[in-house]
């Protein structure tokens, strides 16, 4: 492993394709993160797709293969493609989801076809243009990395530019728009930004993955943190990690694709985020939630056997008459109690000690607060 | 465009144009529309609400008027302004519910959003922001929020984090959309201080109120908009059986008072 790491610094090829991948991971991550907030990553993925008939458009005007014009080709289309879309979006009686759902399609479709149309012409030259699809980092040469780094910097660049006006208008576009923002030409700008970032991926993810490299660095990411300037550097993080993992993983062996493996690399930092992550992971909730179920069984079990002790005799048959349970789990339930402290065996069945009383006289405390604390939420 | 008439309204400097003056407004979903010629004056320094049912264009009024909506038809003019001119004089408070309380954000950086119109581009906020964004959460009485990350407030809290961003925009008109929809009597004890502080310092609140119980005793002046303007004018004057019949219907009048929905 140390060995395939230290292979960047010496491979020409890997160090290409990890540094193009781990640029495409910090300009998806922080762009995504915006995407996100906003609602459009399903937007950023029509846009990928929609890269692929602009990619065979301008093969199909120049009959270049230079990245460099195929990216332009495809960014313009995904450009072109989100201002289209976000009209449709706004005129359409059409649900979001079903507009964007079918204008995905359509826009691959198209690009589909074209490329099929082009692979059965004349043009001998026309291999390798499906490598757009699902990407083939392995084609990243040093020239393409400056590419990648000129196209990051101006998105990353006016990201910092405008981030206290990105950020008012991926919480409150209204309130924005109050204060005088243009937040037409700020959505804009930021779609227009994200199209960058899916120019990046383009040779690295390809048009059909390359949304998963705006939407998981910056979900996991939220995962972690409640601000979003900690977001967006985390979201950055985690995609270039993704990058620069998917490569190393796929220069271990042959036949492994790049593309795909950064993509699965970002979705297990995304499966772990989502599970572990302090606050909002999933286990933290399931092991909350268990506790605080534990807790409120015992405290009910409690106030029971305060009534009982209080006013009858506190032991498993009285217990289980009480709670309507057998009298095997009422003797379970006070060896739990035991356990904690709050009852002792004493000379008729068990009794409460001065910790279970006063624990008891705590919570019925409590509960008579109770409804005045609700009402003051 | 400045020679609107202006009535004399007590509070107003003489002469001074009313800081909103509405014309013949018309505002249409698809083909529906929701606002039909509506003009309105509203007087300088005093609480305004504006009271109406359900789907009354209450909301959208306060919308259109700030541009947020487009118009059919009307002008709009803020102190003898146009919009734009006027634009900093204005705070607005729109409805909670309208944004992801979700969004990875603190109290204070909400506040210090009220600012940004004045910030400007490019500039960042520093110290001073967030002294003035400080002041304007004690207004509200969440200066301990601060810090608190805003999907941990209470319906009544939010509704009081937006308060303080229109506060910090420091206005002369503030629009405040159902302020008191849904909140906790803290909230609308706390958003009833500011009404009234606002009013000591001569500004104007225009308020979308959905409670025909309190209406009376918190604001001035009373607006009865169902699509139409129904009435308007001081309290007194509008607050009658048959405006509010016309505003309602008939239902309304037998049905249970209050009116709690939101519009």
């Amino acid at each position: 492993m140390l060995e395939l790491i230290l292979q960047i610094f010496t491979d020409y090829t890997l160090r290409n394709v990890a540094l193009g991948s781990a640029l495409l991971g910090v300009i998806g991550g922080v762009l995504g993160a915006f995407t996100m907030l906003r609602r459009q990553s399903l937007l950023g993925d029509v846009l990928a797709h929609a890269a692929l008939p602009g990619i065979c458009l301008a093969f199909i005007l120049t009959g270049s293969k230079v990245p460099l014009i195929l990216l332009l080709g495809g960014g313009l289309a995904g450009w072109l493609a989100s201002l289209g879309v976000l009209a449709v979006l706004r005129h359409s009686r059409l649900p979001e989801d079903s507009a964007l759902g079918v204008m995905l399609s359509s826009f691959f479709g198209f690009g589909i076809a074209l490329l099929t149309f082009i692979q059965h012409g004349n043009n001998a030259n026309q291999a390798g243009l499906d490598q757009f699809i699902f990407g083939q980092a392995a084609t990243i040469v040093a020239s393409d990395v400056l590419n990648f780094m000129v196209l990051g910097g101006l998105a990353l660049f006016t990201v910092g530019l405008f981030y206290k006006e990105f950020k008012l208008l991926s919480f409150d576009p209204d309130y924005a728009h109050s204060l005088g923002l243009p937040v037409r030409g700020l959505g804009t700008l930021l779609t227009s930004l994200t199209v960058l970032a899916v120019m990046v991926g383009l040779q690295t993810v390809g048009v059909v993955l390359m949304a998963a490299m705006l939407i998981a660095p910056a979900a996991a990411a939220r995962q972690w943190t409640d601000r979003l300037s900690s977001m967006i550097g985390l979201s950055a993080l985690f995609g270039a990690l993704a990058g620069v993992s998917g490569a190393l993983v796929s220069a271990s062996r042959e036949n492994l694709p790049t593309g795909p493996l950064v993509i699965l690399s970002i979705s297990a930092i995304l499966l772990v985020s989502l599970f572990l992550a302090p606050l909002r992971g999933l286990v933290w909730d399931w092991v909350r939630t268990g506790q605080n179920r534990r807790r409120i069984f015992l405290e009910r079990l409690l106030l029971d056997a305060h009534v009982l002790h209080n006013h009858d005799v506190l032991t498993a048959q009285t217990l289980a008459h009480r709670r309507r349970e057998s009298p095997a789990a009422a003797q379970r339930h006070l060896e739990m109690l035991q356990a904690r402290g709050w009852v002792q065996p004493g000379h008729a069945g068990y009794a409460l000690t001065p910790a279970g009383h006063q624990k008891a006289h705590e919570l019925e405390q409590a509960m008579r607060v109770l409804p005045k604390t609700l009402e003051g939420t | 465009m400045t020679a609107q008439p202006t009535p004399p309204v007590p509070g107003a400097k003489p002469g001074a144009p009313s800081p909103l003056s509405v014309r013949d407004l018309t505002v249409v979903y698809r083909e529906k529309p929701v606002l039909w010629d509506v003009d309105l004056e509203v007087p300088a320094g005093q609480l305004c609400a504006v009271v109406g049912p359900n789907g009354a264009g209450k909301s959208t009024l306060i919308k259109a008027v700030l541009g947020l909506v487009p118009r059919a038809s009307g002008q709009v003019w803020f102190f003898g302004q146009t919009l734009t001119e006027a634009r900093t004089r204005i705070g607005y408070v729109p409805q909670r519910g309208a944004v992801d309380w979700d969004f990875p954000t603190s109290v204070l950086d909400v506040v210090i959003m009220g600012l940004y119109g004045k910030l400007g581009w490019f500039k960042r906020p520093g110290k001073h922001e967030r002294e003035a964004a400080l002041r304007c959460l004690e207004q509200v009485s969440m200066r301990e929020f601060a810090h608190r990350q805003i999907s941990q407030l209470s319906g009544g809290q939010q509704q009081r984090v937006f308060l303080a961003r229109a506060l910090a925009q420091d206005a002369d008109l503030y629009f405040m959309d159902e302020p008191f929809a849904g909140v906790d009597t803290v909230t609308e004890d706390a958003i009833l201080k500011v009404l009234h502080e606002l009013k000591g310092h001569g500004k104007t609140v225009v308020v979308v109120h959905h409670d025909l119980e309190t209406v009376r005793a918190y604001f001035d002046h009373l607006t009865l908009l169902n699509v139409q303007v129904i009435a308007s004018g001081p309290m007194d004057e509008v607050f009658t059986a048959e405006n509010l019949r016309q505003t309602y219907g008939e239902r309304m009048m037998t049905a249970s008072l209050p009116i709690t929905h939101r519009g």
